[in-house]
């Protein structure tokens, strides 16, 4: 049979649309508006989960999103999530759903001997059994790991797209209930932006389960009049189906956007989740209230469900989920379920806490025959799978002891109602302090702190009239606030059934089953902490809420303890005999519901995660086969390997090219930094190592950055373009870094220099050619006369290469005879191409920055941040010759003389030679004055660059040594990884052309 | 996350900035000069108050300007922004 729980007609579904789905491998019709959990009600399913401790069998609770139980893993392969609320998850053509934590089904779990032996799983238990011996944890961890959690993840990549939008506006409003709306509908009519946010399919609240008039008219009509004109206003933006997540500094919220979740088609344009950044001058919540649970021994079982959520699957699902109910509450409210169910031929009986009730509420009963316990409590209930008996008997409130005689009752459900819980965690978060209403028995809000608004049930208001005008006024008055012209006011007159008007909460329930050792008296029902588990918590020194709920879990899990919180700090007030004021609550943390990662992250995943950087000529070297380094963002050619060679072939063959022949390198990504203004030398006097007054127009400089340690930051050349004029270069990763140190010492130090730094990194493409035959190949391609006597070493020249205005620096990085074109960026794949062609003759050959390593270590140049650390001032680096003594300063000078960085014993760079001649050390390698067994042993220093050398012949390193410079020609060990041992003698830096006389041809 | 006044740029996002430290700190006029003591003093000692703190900041995605920030710790309000050389404001001044 199916859908036999389903009423004949009513409910807000459209029974002309069949929706097929499968739940636990079983297939079931529900209809279109139905969420799985009312369609599984409908299909008679009350059993849908296994808890997480004791792995009790679980039904539904609610009908919302503050849902502890029916959480279930949704959909199949790398689309599939764990932990999703079956009371949000709309129906869809073909959806597939499985219950968790269970082993091997839902109806037989293993896992179910826990409940059994629950006594011996008190809170605190895997902190108290696992603990010794220390050693052993990691082998225990594996099991408990193991046995812990509910659902799964996914293991494939997810396939959907998920996008991010920032939003700005006037106001944002949380929440779509009858608050939300009219308050919307004020500030519409009176011109803010408005967007309106509310997590279900459908806007107008709680009130769209229930029956209530305005002004005597019916409520439901009403309420579709309003949300059709906050639909036809430009000014006003609606996003149903979302979910506000977090609330920050500032006004600051985002929220989950479920686009097309719902939809059994997903798009390959419209994205799966949205995930809204907004940004608004006030933010109202009205987010409403969620219902809160009775605690009464085995108060989880299936077939136990709030009131509230009761109502819900009835008014718009049109499903009964049972036939032979027992409302259990301590106020009026929720009778309008009993009324209901009674209504649609449920047979009802209540229980209530109170001694009187509201007298019109008595004699409905008595005419409708509805049995009253009055001053009673439910003290236990039976059933395995569902809820099937309940014992009731009368409460002494004054005494705290029951008394009379012991009724037992068959039913198929129980609702029960304990109050209701203002939705006060985005408040919270946006770090407004809340009270403790002692008539509502809950946490209200109470100051605020930020810009906001509250209004509704969320602010504590539970009276329909009230929050009609309230709600709508305040809308009126935010408008006048912002500066616009409010619409007019307008007073409603709201009726509901029943009103809720006060209400008391139950801590725990007397019962045959006192609060014992195992006894289980549910407070969070998603990680099974009862109401034991908070008296042993308080016996065992657990007295600070924070520490309840961490030793406890109560209130943590996926829920997070949206309907527990109140309830665990009611009974600790009992047990301490303080009230909850003094009890105080754990900190609300965003986000509200669970969320995707996949949201969190929107487009910034794949290639897009971080913004890659191509040169100019990036399609020439992927159509030449080369392999790609990734230096900073930038893609950088690493090596041009031919047929068959791998890297070790290919960086051999391209090196010695440039060292005998002629090479290219595309050096792009160096940064640059055109500087202007009539205090650049000075500028650049403080702000690099040596002196830069007396640089003539047309010449280069080598120089080095430290920043105010003393310690060398980047390094690079620079040229004087122009009387006023200068051309830096910088490290590729290192130039935003520069450019950002000149602009602080720039804007907030020497605010008089008259110095102008305009990034130019991406206008020049620079193509370094090197090699023995470089100057007679560019000479072919060029006006410029590159003779030695025009053109020498360090100088800088312009001219036309290949009929393009470029500039050409020559300076070397290799030791070669080396020229730098720098071409306009539109060209440069045009030059490069133009020199690959006229190159063919000298056998060009472009190389990629292995090779421009391997030969710069030949000739000891250094890398910064490579053979720098950041911990390294110039002298350790041997370049003493570059840190003037003559400027009084210079950025870094004074931290020189400072007693650490003076100290005579530090590291210094020096060459390192593999005595077997052939191991190449790897970098990062210990080096030791003599390999001991075991540590403790003599620490030198490390390998900070290591290659073959293929000019060479043999391997070459560079160190930092512990006074290195004074042992030149010692001997030391490095141990390596693998237990082997190589000795090394120390060297001097340059192992090729130690003359340096090649760059000087 | 914070809302900005850029004194250059108006109310800006966070996102569009960041933050360098305690504002206010010369760097000494003649470093050759000062003590070790005074240049550690320069180097890595700052304040670390509960409430007003004075802040370097730079809109680097934007107008690229640095400019100081008076905040108060406490409620991560920002109290006012100013120019680089502007002076600095007293708490009694806002």
């Amino acid at each position: 049979m199916s859908n036999q729980n389903r009423t004949m007609f009513g409910g807000r579904i459209d029974r002309g649309q069949v929706i097929n789905f499968v739940f636990n491998g079983k297939r079931y019709k529900g209809f279109h508006g139905d969420t799985l959990a009312s369609a599984l009600l409908a299909n008679d399913v009350h059993l849908v989960g296994r808890s997480f401790k004791y792995h009790r069998a679980r039904g539904i609770l609610t009908a919302g999103s503050e849902e502890p139980n029916a959480i279930v893993q949704l959909g199949l392969g790398a689309r599939t999530e764990p932990n999703m609320r079956a009371t949000e998850i709309e129906l869809y053509e073909g959806l597939e759903a499985a219950s968790q934590n269970c082993w091997p089904s839902v109806n037989y779990d293993i896992g179910s001997l826990n409940n059994i032996l629950s006594s011996i799983f008190p809170a605190g238990f895997y902190y108290k059994t696992f603990k010794w011996p220390p050693s052993l944890w990691l082998f225990y961890e594996h099991f408990i790991r193991k046995a812990a959690g509910l659902g799964y993840s996914p293991t494939a990549k997810n396939p959907d797209r998920y996008e991010q939008k920032f939003y700005y506006c006037d106001l944002t409003i949380v929440g779509g209930g009858i608050s939300g709306l009219l308050f919307a509908l004020a500030a519409g009519r009176s011109g803010c932006s408005v967007l309106l946010i509310d997590e279900n399919p459908e806007l107008g609240g709680y009130l769209l389960d229930y029956n209530f008039s305005i002004n005597e008219k019916d409520g439901l009509k009403w309420i579709k009049n309003i949300v059709d004109e906050l639909y036809s206003m430009d000014n006003v933006r609606v996003l149903k189906r979302t979910t506000a997540m977090g609330y920050y500094d500032y006004n600051y919220l985002t929220a989950l956007e479920k686009v097309t979740n719902h939809c059994d088609q997903l798009s390959k344009t419209i994205p799966r989740e949205r995930y809204w950044r907004v940004r608004s001058k006030k933010i109202v919540l009205a987010q409403g209230a969620f219902e809160r649970p009775l605690v009464f021994a085995d108060n989880d079982r299936p077939g136990i469900m709030m009131a509230s959520a009761g109502k819900k699957y009835l008014s718009r699902y049109g499903v009964l989920p049972g036939k032979s109910v027992v409302l259990f509450t301590n106020n009026d409210h929720a009778y309008q379920t009993a009324f209901e169910f009674n209504d649609k031929g449920a047979k009802l009986s209540v229980v209530d806490t109170r001694e009187n009730i509201d007298t019109r509420i008595q004699k409905k009963c008595d005419d409708l025959g509805i049995k009253l316990y009055l001053s009673s409590s439910i003290i236990s209930t039976s059933g395995n799978k569902k809820v099937n008996q309940i014992e009731v008997q009368k409460v002494d409130r004054k005494q705290n002891e029951l008394s009379g005689e012991c009724i037992t009752l068959d039913v198929d459900s129980i609702l029960m109602s304990g109050g209701w819980n203002p939705a006060v965690q985005l408040f919270s978060q946006s770090r407004g302090k809340l009270r403790y209403d002692k008539v509502l028995n809950t946490f209200v809000p109470d100051k605020l702190t930020q810009d906001q608004i509250i209004i509704g049930c969320n602010n504590g208001c539970f009276d329909l009239t009230k929050n009609l005008n309230h709600s709508y006024q305040e809308g009126l008055n935010a408008a006048k606030d912002l500066n616009y012209e409010a619409a007019d006011s307008i007073n409603w007159k709201g009726e509901e059934e029943i009103s809720f008007t006060e209400s008391s909460v139950e801590p725990y329930m007397l019962g045959k089953k006192k609060v014992t050792k195992g006894s289980k008296h549910f407070i969070d029902f998603q990680n099974d902490v009862t109401a034991a588990d908070i008296f042993l918590a308080q016996r065992e020194g657990y007295i600070s809420v924070e520490h309840t709920k961490r030793y406890t879990t109560t209130g943590m899990g996926t829920d997070q303890g949206k309907t527990s919180n109140v309830n665990a700090l009611a009974l600790m007030s009992h047990i301490h005999e303080k009230p909850v004021d003094e009890i105080g609550h754990t900190t609300f943390r965003p986000p509200f519901s669970p969320q995707t990662f996949g949201a969190i992250a929107g487009r910034s995943v794949d290639h897009l995660f971080d913004p890659e950087r191509r040169t100019s000529i990036h399609k020439w070297h992927v159509e030449n086969n080369a392999v790609f380094e990734d230096v900073g963002q930038w893609k950088r050619p690493y090596y041009f390997p031919k047929k068959n060679e791998n890297i070790h072939d290919a960086v051999k063959r391209e090196c010695l090219a440039v060292r005998n022949g002629l090479g290219m390198l595309d050096a792009s990504t160096l940064g640059k930094i055109d500087l202007r203004g009539p205090d650049t030398a000075k500028f650049l006097n403080m702000i690099y190592t040596n002196a830069w007054s007396k640089l003539e127009i047309g010449s280069c400089r080598y120089g080095l950055m430290c920043n105010e340690h003393g310690m060398i930051f980047d390094d690079g050349v620079t040229t004087r373009l122009g009387e006023d004029h200068y051309h830096m270069t910088t490290t590729t990763g290192g130039a935003a870094r520069v450019m950002s140190w000149l602009e602080e010492f720039l804007q907030t130090e020497w605010l008089d220099m008259e110095v102008f730094c305009t990034s130019v990194t991406e206008q020049w493409t620079v193509l370094s050619i090197s090699g023995p035959n470089s100057r007679k190949f560019l000479q072919e391609l060029t006006d410029i006369d590159l003779s030695k006597e025009n053109f020498p070493f360090m100088k800088y020249r312009e001219g036309k290469v290949c009929g393009i205005d470029s500039r050409v620096f020559r300076i070397s990085f290799t030791g070669e005879l080396s020229f730098e074109v720098n071409v306009p960026s539109r060209y440069g794949r045009f030059v490069w191409e133009q020199f690959m062609q006229h190159g063919k003759k000298y056998n060009i050959t472009p190389y990629g920055t292995e090779t421009m390593h391997v030969l710069r270590a030949e000739k000891g140049f250094i890398i910064v941040g490579q053979d720098t650390d950041g911990s390294v001032t110039p002298m350790d680096m041997n370049m003493d010759w570059i840190v003037s003594k003559k400027k009084q300063d210079f950025l870094g000078k004074r931290s020189f003389i400072r007693s650490d960085t003076s100290r005579s014993d530090r590291k210094k760079f020096v060459g390192l030679l593999v005595n077997d001649k052939k191991t190449v050390l790897p970098e990062g390698s210990h080096i030791v004055e003599k390999a001991l067994k075991q540590p403790p042993m003599k620490m030198l220093g490390h390998v900070t660059s290591s290659y073959y050398s293929p000019i060479l012949g043999h391997p070459i390193a560079l160190a930092m040594i512990k006074n290195g410079l004074n042992l030149l020609g010692e001997k030391v060990e490095i141990p390596l990884m693998n237990g082997k041992v190589i000795e090394a003698t120390i060297s001097d830096t340059v192992f090729y052309d130690k003359e340096g006389s090649k760059n000087n041809e | 996350m914070f809302v900005i006044k850029c004194p250059y740029c108006g109310e800006r996002d966070q996102t569009e900035f960041s933050c360098h430290g305690e504002a206010h700190i010369a760097r000494p006029d003649n470093p050759a000069e000062v003590s070790d003591e005074e240049w550690g003093e320069y180097l890595f000692f700052r304040n670390n108050p509960k409430g007003i703190h004075f802040e370097r900041w730079t809109h680097d995605h934007g107008c690229r300007r640095w400019f100081n920030v008076m905040r108060d710790t406490v409620s991560d309000k920002i109290v006012k922004t100013y120019k680089m050389g502007d002076q600095k404001p007293g708490v009694k001044d806002v």
